[in-house]
């Protein structure tokens, strides 16, 4: 036998490692990049980072290919066939914001409304939204809107926070925990760390989901319920635990809102309104002396049985009217359980297990602290149930309502805020008084009044006219969609093209491929980006994208402005942006170029950041540039340094400058802030106090604490809203009623919709879609591989996910006669499309599915024509328009959710028939021209520095042959 | 014909938990980066971006739905798959040319490319389908356990572990010496009733395998909640006498 080879085991993964933070989904991870002479050689997660603590995803690991990517934009582009076609020439940056410069100040001097700025996956919108206030455009939001704005809009006006981004379970105590509507994302690593803890503890797991795949996969138990039907599931819980008596009566008396008092009389004009004194403080009703008091008072204990009739009306408390609610048979799990596929005695073991782990495992921990009305306590009562949830609950037109019951589950057993429980991250909790109220009005050359997104708390809080007529083009803020506090992206091209409420000059679209899978409708977007008048003249005159890469809607652009990818960039992971703090501790992290983007044929990108600034100044929009007209910021991370949003306050928290030496929260700017970040491996971590780590609305420890941290400028305790008091405002306004009216045709959806109490409806599409007719649910999962990448120009990734088949359950496929191979029509009440299907047991029997955005246009993404992301890959979007079909009164409605604009990707029904096998999927929209060229036909990624390495021991080991005898 | 070596003397391998796997692929792409940077040649992607992309991957996860008999509901199932480091290896003794060869000191299973005809006989011998003839190189890939990240003194000690358990979002993977009755790995084979992969293979795999833990323990027998008063208007009459003992 020979001697074993002895191969290098101690070859060093980099010669520098650069710590920064990852962009390959909204996780935000840290990353250790190491590098080769410059060049990427390998990326790993930081084991130091609060976010992942070392592990890191597929997405995360494939963001070298991301960076390499063939499809990757080279320089500014303008276009010069007809939108649509790709057909673009290379620009000059000077040329290409010459042109953008011209534009949007001749705007911004006529009529600033006339620029709609959208960004997409956008993390840098405390900045993006800034620029667009200085400009004076109300049209300005984020995805949000097409994302989980239910899920947020629920949170934050229930409890001041919703899951994810808000908080977290308690994954080191909780011993039940129950998921709702989450596949393989939102948020992606934190999830999966969580839940291998869950089963390292022996903690249950719990899984609704009409899918069984990924996190729903290792649940102990799955709930495979019909989509839509998520809110009766919660509400019969409800039920069983208030008829039972297992809800903690002492956590709603003290801290929610639950024994306030409501005006009984349906007669009186605040029926349904909180009673309040001179000065405007809810009032309660005490045990002690049985008088009515203010549920702040020092020493009150507020009392969930009151009742006071003052003034000649009649007020009980919102308690009571829940328990005529929800202790109604109706919500017993034997009348629910058939409306939603499940058998009752599941709910009701569901709702024993919820009120044992609740109430049989409770435990106090030792924690001494204050509460705001100054009562001292030695523990918190631990609760350890938790729960999460995601767009499962939220992408339908009932989402809002839906996503509240299960806050309001939370809450009724006590366990938010509390050990074992669901706790906030910092700055979270914030009660939705404590954000802004949203802003529109403009005026030329002046920026917006305010900013442009907050939380309205009633009709005199909208953004429309003296008509009633919406302010800004995706009609946020309006009678149609009161609470849309993240805009409504997918509405802005349809409405720009009718020209409804207004026509716009300019579309300004940042990471955001609307003409692709981010839309509605896709097809009929398309045709609107290409649209023109009588006069042949665009009907959305001009597009601005800023994109990475050749993105189907690149080919729609005037002018593209060339985005670096995140490993090139400055940026912040900013408090006053979407946070990534854990509920122990407050923390920020930046991006930095890690490596140059100077690099070969790439010279021609520019960090997108830094192009709004150069174009803010350029446009001199006002905290942009100096009385005197110059720059105040060279680029993105001077802003990042040197901004301050309020005096001591600036997008970084970390290392400002103190009066004795550097210091964190409020501080005065400190020009060498990124380097102390980089020093510090790209993130800093601000540590919750000891005493303020739980029950951090009432906590006056946490309370002062936050104010230091400059997240509000003094302590704002409140109270859980169990009944949300702006939604009955709405409801009055609809019943004709109070200073404010809704219009006419409004009304009866309002007066159902806007409930303050949570409440099931169906999805609005089966108002319109026959379910004998389209008797099937029709979903979209995001891929672990692929969410938030939909990496078709990532080599490795798209082996993972390269094609999407419509998974149909086992009796459709069977009814079909179907067999492996074969394709189907699937139709809904808007259109068809032709797609490749497989059969799936693990699935809701009335659902069907597929992974999202994996089908791509021919031509984009530098993929081949024949790949299979062109030609076997599809959307679902086409078969969900952006509207209701009409109703026969003259009005469309918005596939959204009433209350908040949520778009409802998962309201979609469809049917589906057996076809012969096309030659593509259909509809196949005509390939566009790829400004990039094409993709190599072999790869083999290292890095320079290893292939010369590599090369030399070959050289040596064939010396070694040559001089063997 | 390649011998194995006698004995080794330590059994270093994988414990993959079949029960927390969510089927992420972050140890595919991990290893892939690793992979393709270090040990050897680069694992080469062919037609990366076109109509039928092959690539050489060291570690691939699989899917399989279980329809369990009597009408439960169905179950997925993740199975990450690579290389099993078997003691009676028959990738090893199949190889013409022992550029396969299975190392004394710690039992991994390498290939020495430099020896390597591309024959693929080893492939064809492993009963798992564990290697992948690198499309560019012509020699075969195949999971290397990170031997140069182990014992890679370049990297700290609590990273020299291969690539895919360093970066296992789900903590599904577990590295250590099998061959140490008193390590955490077969402590944790013990205590989970670990697995080998097709014993009736007789290959004697290194690397374990820990079962799914059973799902869908429904108790349809279980209690339900007791209501607190079934009369009329009860529930406000047990809230007052509640709240009045809270006090």
């Amino acid at each position: 036998m020979t001697r074993d080879p002895r191969p290098d085991l101690s070859p060093r993964p980099g010669d520098e490692t650069r710590k920064t933070t990852c962009y390959m989904c909204a996780c935000r991870c840290g990353i250790d990049v190491h590098l080769k002479a410059g060049e990427v050689a390998y990326i790993e997660g930081n084991r130091d980072h609060p976010v992942n603590r070392g592990v890191l995803c597929a997405k995360g690991s494939a963001g070298i290919m991301q960076h390499t990517s063939p499809a990757r934009l080279k320089g500014p582009l303008i276009r010069t066939g007809p939108r649509g076609t790709g057909e673009m020439r290379e620009a000059t940056w000077d040329e290409a914001l010459g042109i953008v410069t011209e534009r949007l100040g001749r705007l911004r001097h006529e009529a600033p409304e006339k620029l709609a700025f959208f960004t997409g996956r956008d993390q840098s919108q405390s900045f993006t939204g800034f620029w667009a206030q200085a400009f004076g455009t109300p049209n300005y939001a984020a995805h949000g809107g097409f994302c989980s704005v239910n899920m947020a809009a629920a949170g934050i006006y229930t409890m001041g926070g919703a899951f994810w981004e808000f908080g977290s379970p308690d994954w080191e105590r909780t011993e039940l925990f129950m998921l709702f509507g989450v596949a393989e994302d939102h948020d992606s690593n934190p999830i999966k760390m969580g839940l291998a803890r869950l089963k390292e503890r022996g903690a249950r797991i719990i899984a609704v989901n009409p899918i069984r795949t990924g996190y729903n996969a290792i649940a102990d138990d799955w709930v495979g319920v019909t989509p839509g039907t998520d809110g009766l599931l919660i509400l019969s819980l409800v039920h069983c635990l208030m008829r039972a008596g297992r809800i903690d009566l002492d956590y709603l008396a003290r801290w929610t809102n639950a024994p306030m008092l409501l005006d009984a009389d349906a007669k009186s004009d605040n029926h349904g309104l909180i009673l309040r004194d001179e000065a405007g403080r809810p009032l309660v009703m005490d045990r002690a002396t049985g008088k009515a008091m203010p549920f702040d008072a020092p020493g009150v204990r507020p009392d969930l049985n009151g009742r006071l009739r003052r003034a000649g009306w009649t007020h009980r408390t919102v308690f009571h009217a829940m328990a005529e609610r929800y202790l109604d048979p109706g919500y017993a799990p034997e009348a629910i359980g058939p409306r939603i596929g499940l058998p009752p005695a599941r709910i009701h073991a569901i709702a024993a297990e919820l009120a044992h782990a609740a109430f049989d495992k409770a435990f106090e921990v030792a924690q001494d602290w204050t509460d705001f009305r100054g009562e001292r306590h030695e523990t918190v009562t631990a609760r350890p149930v938790s729960f999460h949830a995601m767009r499962g609950i939220s992408a339908h037109s009932n989402g809002f309502q839906t996503a509240r019951a299960l806050h309001m589950l939370q809450i009724l057993l006590g366990a938010v805020e509390r050990p074992g429980g669901f706790r906030f991250k910092p700055p979270y909790p914030k009660p939705p008084e404590a954000h802004p109220r949203p802003h529109a009005s403009a005026q030329p050359d002046r920026p917006l009044d305010g900013p442009h997104l907050g939380f309205p708390q009633g009709p005199a809080d909208l953004l429309v006219d003296e008509a009633g007529r919406p302010l800004r083009i995706d009609k946020a803020f309006s009678w149609e969609n009161p609470l849309s506090v993240h805009g409504l992206m997918h509405m802005v091209i349809s409405n720009a093209h009718a020209g409804d409420p207004y026509p716009i000059d300019t579309l300004f679209l940042y990471m955001a491929n609307m003409a692709w899978n981010s839309s509605m409708n896709t097809s009929g977007v398309m045709e609107m980006l290409a649209d023109t008048d009588e006069d042949g003249a665009y009907r959305i005159p001009f597009v601005v994208v800023s994109d990475s890469y050749s993105s189907e809607m690149v080919a729609y652009a005037d002018v593209v402005l060339p985005d670096t990818t995140y490993l090139e960039r400055h940026d912040c992971i900013s408090l006053l942006d979407r946070p990534i703090s854990e509920p122990d501790a407050a923390a920020d992290a930046i991006r930095w170029p890690v490596v140059t983007p100077k690099r070969p044929g790439h010279e021609g990108v520019r960090g997108f950041q830094s192009v709004l600034i150069d174009l803010g100044a350029r446009l001199k929009l006002p905290g942009f540039v100096d009385d005197a007209g110059k720059p105040l910021y060279a680029d993105y991370a001077d802003y990042i340094q040197t901004h301050e949003r309020r005096p001591g306050i600036g997008p970084l928290a970390g290392f400002r400058l103190g009066e004795d030496g550097l210091t964190d929260g409020r501080g005065a700017p400190n020009e060498a802030q990124l380097d102390s970040y980089i020093r510090a491996g790209g993130f800093r971590v601000f540590e919750v106090p000891e005493g303020a780590r739980y029950m951090k609305p009432w906590n006056r420890a946490y309370q002062d604490w936050a104010v230091s941290m400059g997240f509000y400028d003094t302590p704002q305790p409140y109270l859980f809203q169990l009944y949300v008091e702006p939604l009955r405002r709405f409801q009055l306004a609809a019943e004709g009623r109070g200073p404010h009216r809704a219009p006419e045709h409004l009304r009866a959806r309002m007066a159902l919709t806007h409930d303050p109490l949570p409440i099931w409806y169906a999805p609005l599409e089966d108002g319109h879609a026959d379910p004998v007719g389209y008797p099937l649910h029709a979903l979209t999962q995001r891929p672990a591989a692929m969410y938030h990448s939909w990496g078709g120009q990532n080599a490795w990734l798209r082996q993972i996910h390269g094609d999407n088949p419509l998974f149909l359950p086992i009796p459709v496929w069977e009814d079909g006669g179907f067999a492996p191979g074969d394709w189907a029509r699937v139709s809904s009440i808007h259109g068809e499309i032709a797609v490749p299907v497989a059969p799936m047991a693990a699935l809701n029997p009335e659902t069907v599915w597929t992974w999202n955005a994996i089908g791509k246009r021919r031509g984009a993404w530098a993929l081949d024509p024949r790949a299979p992301e062109a030609v076997k890959g599809f959307l679902l979007n086409h078969l969900i328009h952006e509207l209701l079909p009409p109703k026969g009164d003259g009005l469309r409605w918005a596939n959204s959710d009433p209350i908040t604009g949520q778009a409802a990707w998962f309201d979609l029904r469809v049917k589906v028939e057996r076809v012969r096998r096309p030659a593509m999927s259909y509809p196949a929209p005509p390939a566009q021209r790829s400004p990039v060229g094409r993709a190599p036909k072999l790869l083999r990624r290292q890095t320079r520095a290893a292939a010369s390495a590599s090369a030399a021991a070959d050289a040596d080991a064939d010396a070694e042959k040559d001089e063997t005898p | 014909m390649t011998a194995l070596p006698e004995r080794t003397d330590r059994k270093l391998g994988l414990v993959i938990d079949l029960d927390t796997c969510v089927g992420c692929h972050a140890c595919v792409i991990a290893c892939k980066g690793w992979n393709t940077e270090n040990y050897g040649a680069p694992l080469a992607d062919a037609d990366p971006y076109g109509a039928s992309p092959e690539g050489a991957f060291l570690n691939r996860v699989h899917s399989y739905e279980v329809r369990p008999a009597g009408g439960d509901a169905a179950q997925i199932f993740h199975f990450p798959k690579s290389c099993l480091h078997c003691e009676d290896a028959p990738c090893v003794t199949v190889c013409p040319t022992g550029a396969s060869y299975k190392r004394g000191e710690d039992g991994i299973v390498l290939v020495n490319e430099d020896a390597c005809i591309g024959c693929g006989l080893c492939a064809w011998a492993c009963p798992y389908g564990a290697r992948e003839m690198d499309p560019a190189e012509k020699v075969m890939k195949k999971c290397t356990l990170c031997v140069d990240r182990i014992y890679n003194e370049h990297l700290p000690q609590e990273d020299r572990v291969p690539a895919c358990v360093r970066t296992c979002p789900a903590g599904a993977r577990h590295f250590g010496d099998l061959g140490d009755p008193d390590s955490a790995v077969s402590r944790l084979v013990v205590e989970r009733g670990g697995i080998d992969l097709m014993p009736e293979q007789g290959t004697r795999p290194v690397n374990k395998y820990l079962p799914p833990r059973p799902r869908d323990e429904i108790d349809v027998l279980a209690p339900f909640l007791d209501p607190v008063d079934e009369a009329p208007g009860g529930f406000l009459g047990w809230l007052d006498r509640t709240l009045e003992r809270m006090g």
